[in-house]
C-alpha cells in the first residue's frame, strides 16, 4: 500500500538541488529512486505538469493542545497541516498548562502517535509556565523529545534570564526560539505604530520594540555556541540586524511568516478595524515587506513559517482592541506564496520550496524536508494553475480566522503522503 | 468583516463631503435662528456614554429634548458593557424596547464601526478612544464658519496630545475638507507617527501659533503624565501653555478654542480663555444645533 512511483511530477527537492521533470519511487513508505521514467511494476500515480516536492515543515504552529481545544486540537491542526501540504509540525508550547514538563511532552506525543496524521514535533517552554522568571527543566524536556525551546507570544523580558538559558541550552544542543518584543514599549499593542495607527486612532506597537530585543539578544547570543532563531521577523531593521549577526558569525536564524512577506498594515485601510488582520507582530510597512522578502532571497531569512494561530469565531468577533492576535496559515500558506512572490517574480518556486521544506528542518536540526533515497516519503503534490476559494467550510482547522477566507487562491494541494501513506486526496475537478 | 458605512451612521468624519458638511451646517444654522423646528416627537434615543461626558452628553440631551425625542439614558453607571460583545447585545435589547436612534461614547477605537455592521438603526459616534469624535469637529467647523464665512486657506494650529485626541483627528479631517491649511503642535511624545499622512503640518514650537488664524486647544489628560509622555502639567504648560502674553503677539483677528474641559492655566490660562479672541462658549453653544441636525438628518435618512 505505501509502494509506488509517482510519475511526471516537476520534482524540486532543494536539499538535493533537484528541479525538473522526475519519477519517485517509494517502496515501504521509503524513497527508493528519484529517476527519470523509472519502470516499475508498482501502482502509478500521475502528477504530471504537477509541482511533487517533500512535505512542508512547520516550525511555528498552535495547535493549542492542552487547554484551548476550542479553537484547535492536534486532530484538526494535523488536517490544516495536510490540506495546506505539511508533513510536519512544530507545535509551539503556550497551551495550557504550558508545556514545560516532560509528562507533557509524553502526552502530545502519544496524541500524536494516535492520530497518525502528519509529524508532530514538540517545542518546549524555556521558562516555567511562560512566566520569563525560572528557567523550566530543559534538560528533561529534552531528553523526552523536544526539539527546540520557546516562550513565544510571551517575550523574555529579563536579559538575565535571557542570558542563561542561552547558556544553560549549549550543551543540551538545542534551539531557542525568540518573539521578540519588548512589551515596555509594545503594550497595549493593536496594530503597527504609523499613519494607520494614527489614523485609525488605535495605539500602535513600534517596530522598534521587535528591533530593540533582537539587538539585545544578538548581543547576548555572541557569549553563547545556542542557535538563535528568531520567530516572526516583521521589520527592515530586524532583517538588516539577522544579516549582519549572521556576517559576523553568531548562530543565528530566522523565519518570516506568509502574512508579513504579502499584507501591509495599509490592508487596514481597506478593512479597518478587521480583526483578521490582528497579529503579534502586526503587519508592517511595504518597505519592511520589501526587505523580507530580500531576505528570503539573499538567506538572511532562512524559513517561513505561518505561525498558525488559530483562534474562535467568537473570540475574533470583537471591536479590535480586544480581540486576541493571529490568524490560521498552514492551509494558505503555499498558495498565498505562490500568487504573491512566486507568480510575481519576486523569487522563485525553488527558493519558495526550500524555505518551506528543507531550510525551517535544517533551523530545527530535524531529518525532514527533503526527497533524498532512503529518506521517509513525506511527499506532497500540487497542482500550480488550479485556482480556488478559501472556503470557510472547507477548512481542515476549527478556526477560519483567515484574512484570506472567501478569497481566491491559486495553486492547490492534490496529494500528500506521509511516511508514504497517502493522508490527503483533492480529486481534480478537471 | 467591515465595510465603508457611509449611508446611516455618523461615524466620523473622514467620509463627510464639503456638501454633506454645508448640508449639516444649514440644518444647524436654521435650528439657531429658530427657522425652523423639527420635531420627532415619539423617536426614542439610546444613549450609551460608556466614558464620563459633561458637554456632549449634555448637548445630546439638549437636542433631543428640543426635537421632542424620548431619551433612554443607559450610561455606566446603570449598565454592565465593557466589550463589543456585549454592546451589540445592550443595542439590540433597547432597539427591541423602540431605539430608533444610538448616540455612543465608548473607550475603544473603532467599535462603533464594529457595532454598525450587527444592527441596522443609525449611531451617532460621541466619541470613541483615539479615533473620532465627529460631531465636536462638526460643531467646531460650524462656530469657525459663522466667524469667519469661510475657513478655506485659513490657518490653524492645533497644539497638545494630538496621539491621543479623537477631536484632532476629526477636526483635521473636517477642516481640510473646508480648505484650511493645518499644523499639529505638541511635544514630540503626543506627536503621533505618520500624522503627516493625514495632511497635516508639524511643529513642536508654539511659536507658530503667531501665524496662525485659528488656534486651537486640546485638553491634556492626567494620565499622559503617568505614563511618562509628559513629565507634569506644569512642565509641559512652560512650552505649550498658551497665556495672556501670547494675546498680544498673535493676530488680532484669530481665534482660541478648546473643546473643553479647560484645565485652566495649563493648555490656556483663564484670561487666554476668556479673551475677545475665545470662541470657547460659542463652541458649547453651537454644539447643541449640531446635533439637532445631525440627529435628525439621520433620523430622516437624509446623511
Amino acid at each position: 500500500m505505501n509502494s509506488f512511483v509517482i510519475k511526471n511530477g516537476l520534482v524540486i527537492d532543494p536539499k538535493n538541488n533537484i528541479n525538473e521533470i522526475l519519477d519517485i519511487e517509494v517502496i515501504d513508505g521509503v524513497i527508493t529512486r528519484v529517476e527519470k521514467n523509472i519502470n516499475s511494476n508498482l501502482k502509478h500515480i500521475d502528477a504530471k505538469h504537477k509541482l511533487v516536492c517533500p512535505g512542508f515543515v512547520e516550525i511555528h504552529a498552535h495547535f493549542r493542545e492542552p487547554g484551548y481545544t476550542h479553537k484547535e486540537d492536534l486532530q484538526t491542526g494535523s488536517l490544516a497541516a495536510l490540506k495546506g501540504g505539511y508533513t510536519t509540525v512544530c507545535v509551539m508550547p503556550n497551551t495550557n498548562p504550558v508545556i514545560d514538563a516532560p509528562y507533557l511532552v509524553d502526552y502530545l506525543k502519544l496524541r500524536a502517535k494516535n492520530l497518525n496524521l502528519v509529524n508532530i514535533e514538540v517545542i518546549g517552554a524555556v521558562t516555567k509556565s511562560l512566566a520569563g522568571q525560572e528557567l523550566a527543566n530543559m534538560a528533561l524536556l529534552k531528553k523526552s523529545g523536544v526539539v527546540a525551546f520557546s516562550d513565544d507570544g510571551m517575550p523574555i523580558m529579563n536579559a538575565k534570564i535571557m542570558r542563561n538559558a542561552l547558556n544553560y541550552l549549549e550543551n543540551l544542543e538545542a534551539p531557542i526560539i525568540l518573539h521578540e518584543e519588548d512589551h515596555n514599549l509594545s503594550l497595549p499593542a493593536t496594530m503597527n505604530e504609523g499613519s494607520v495607527s494614527t489614523k485609525l486612532g488605535l495605539t500602535g506597537t513600534p517596530g522598534l520594540a521587535e528591533e530593540v530585543m533582537i539587538a539585545r539578544d544578538i548581543v547576548l547570543a555572541k557569549e553563547s555556541k545556542t542557535r538563535v532563531h528568531v520567530a516572526h521577523v516583521s521589520t527592515k531593521k530586524s532583517v538588516k540586524l539577522i544579516r549582519a549577526a549572521k556576517e559576523e558569525g553568531i548562530n543565528i536564524t530566522c523565519e518570516v511568516t506568509p502574512h508579513h512577506l504579502t499584507l501591509s498594515e495599509e490592508e487596514l485601510l481597506t478593512r479597518p478595524y478587521d480583526t483578521n488582520l490582528k497579529m503579534s507582530p502586526p503587519l508592517r510597512t511595504k518597505e519592511d515587506i520589501y526587505e523580507c522578502i530580500a531576505g528570503i532571497n539573499d538567506g538572511t531569512i532562512d524559513a517561513i513559517a505561518t505561525d498558525h494561530a488559530p483562534h474562535s469565531i467568537a473570540e475574533k468577533d470583537q471591536e479590535f482592541s480586544n480581540a486576541p492576535n493571529g490568524i490560521i496559515g498552514l492551509e494558505s500558506a503555499f498558495s498565498i506564496l505562490y500568487m504573491n512572490l512566486v507568480k510575481k517574480e519576486l523569487t522563485s518556486l525553488f527558493n519558495l520550496v526550500s524555505k518551506l521544506t528543507i531550510e525551517p528542518a535544517k533551523v530545527l536540526n530535524l531529518n525532514k524536508g527533503s526527497l533524498s533515497v532512503g529518506s521517509s516519503a513525506d511527499i506532497t503534490i500540487i497542482d500550480l494553475d488550479q485556482e480556488y476559494i478559501l472556503d470557510r467550510s472547507n477548512l481542515g482547522s476549527k478556526s477560519s480566522n483567515s484574512p484570506w477566507i472567501n478569497k481566491k487562491l491559486l495553486g492547490k494541494v492534490k496529494r500528500v503522503y506521509v511516511n508514504g501513506i497517502e493522508k490527503l486526496t483533492e480529486e481534480s475537478h478537471d | 468583516m467591515q465595510s465603508l458605512y457611509k449611508t446611516s451612521h455618523l461615524l466620523d468624519t473622514e467620509h463627510l463631503s464639503h456638501k454633506e458638511l454645508n448640508l449639516i451646517f444649514d440644518l444647524a444654522r436654521k435650528f439657531k435662528n429658530n427657522d425652523t423646528l423639527g420635531t420627532h416627537r415619539g423617536t426614542n434615543v439610546g444613549f450609551l456614554f460608556h466614558e464620563a461626558s459633561t458637554r456632549t452628553k449634555g448637548s445630546f440631551l439638549i437636542a433631543c429634548k428640543n426635537l421632542g425625542i424620548n431619551v433612554l439614558d443607559l450610561s455606566p453607571q446603570n449598565s454592565s458593557f465593557v466589550k463589543g460583545e456585549s454592546l451589540v447585545d445592550t443595542a439590540e435589547n433597547l432597539i427591541a424596547l423602540g431605539v430608533n436612534l444610538f448616540v455612543i461614547r465608548h473607550n475603544q477605537s473603532g467599535i462603533m464601526n464594529y457595532l454598525s455592521e450587527k444592527i441596522d438603526v443609525p449611531i451617532i459616534n460621541g466619541g470613541d478612544g483615539m479615533h473620532a469624535h465627529p460631531t465636536q469637529a462638526l460643531l467646531d467647523a460650524f462656530t469657525l464658519i459663522e466667524h469667519f464665512g469661510s475657513i478655506e486657506n485659513k490657518k490653524v494650529s492645533i497644539i497638545g496630545d494630538i496621539k491621543h485626541s479623537r477631536v484632532a483627528r476629526s477636526n483635521i479631517h473636517t477642516l481640510k475638507t473646508l480648505g484650511a491649511e493645518i499644523t499639529v503642535i505638541g511635544p514630540k511624545t503626543f506627536i503621533p507617527i505618520g500624522i503627516e499622512k493625514m495632511g497635516v503640518n508639524i511643529s513642536y514650537s508654539l511659536d507658530t501659533i503667531l501665524e496662525s488664524d485659528i488656534i486651537m486647544a486640546l485638553r491634556i489628560q492626567k494620565e499622559r503624565q503617568l505614563s511618562g509622555l509628559i513629565p507634569s502639567f506644569s512642565d509641559y504648560a512652560s512650552c505649550y501653555g498658551i497665556k495672556e502674553k501670547h494675546l498680544t503677539e498673535i493676530k488680532s483677528e484669530a481665534v482660541i478654542m478648546h473643546p473643553g474641559p479647560v484645565n485652566r492655566g495649563i493648555e490656556i490660562s483663564g484670561k487666554v480663555a476668556d479673551s475677545k479672541n475665545s470662541l470657547i462658549l460659542e463652541q458649547t453653544t453651537n454644539g447643541i444645533f449640531i446635533r439637532m441636525a445631525v440627529i435628525s438628518l439621520l433620523l430622516e435618512g437624509n446623511l
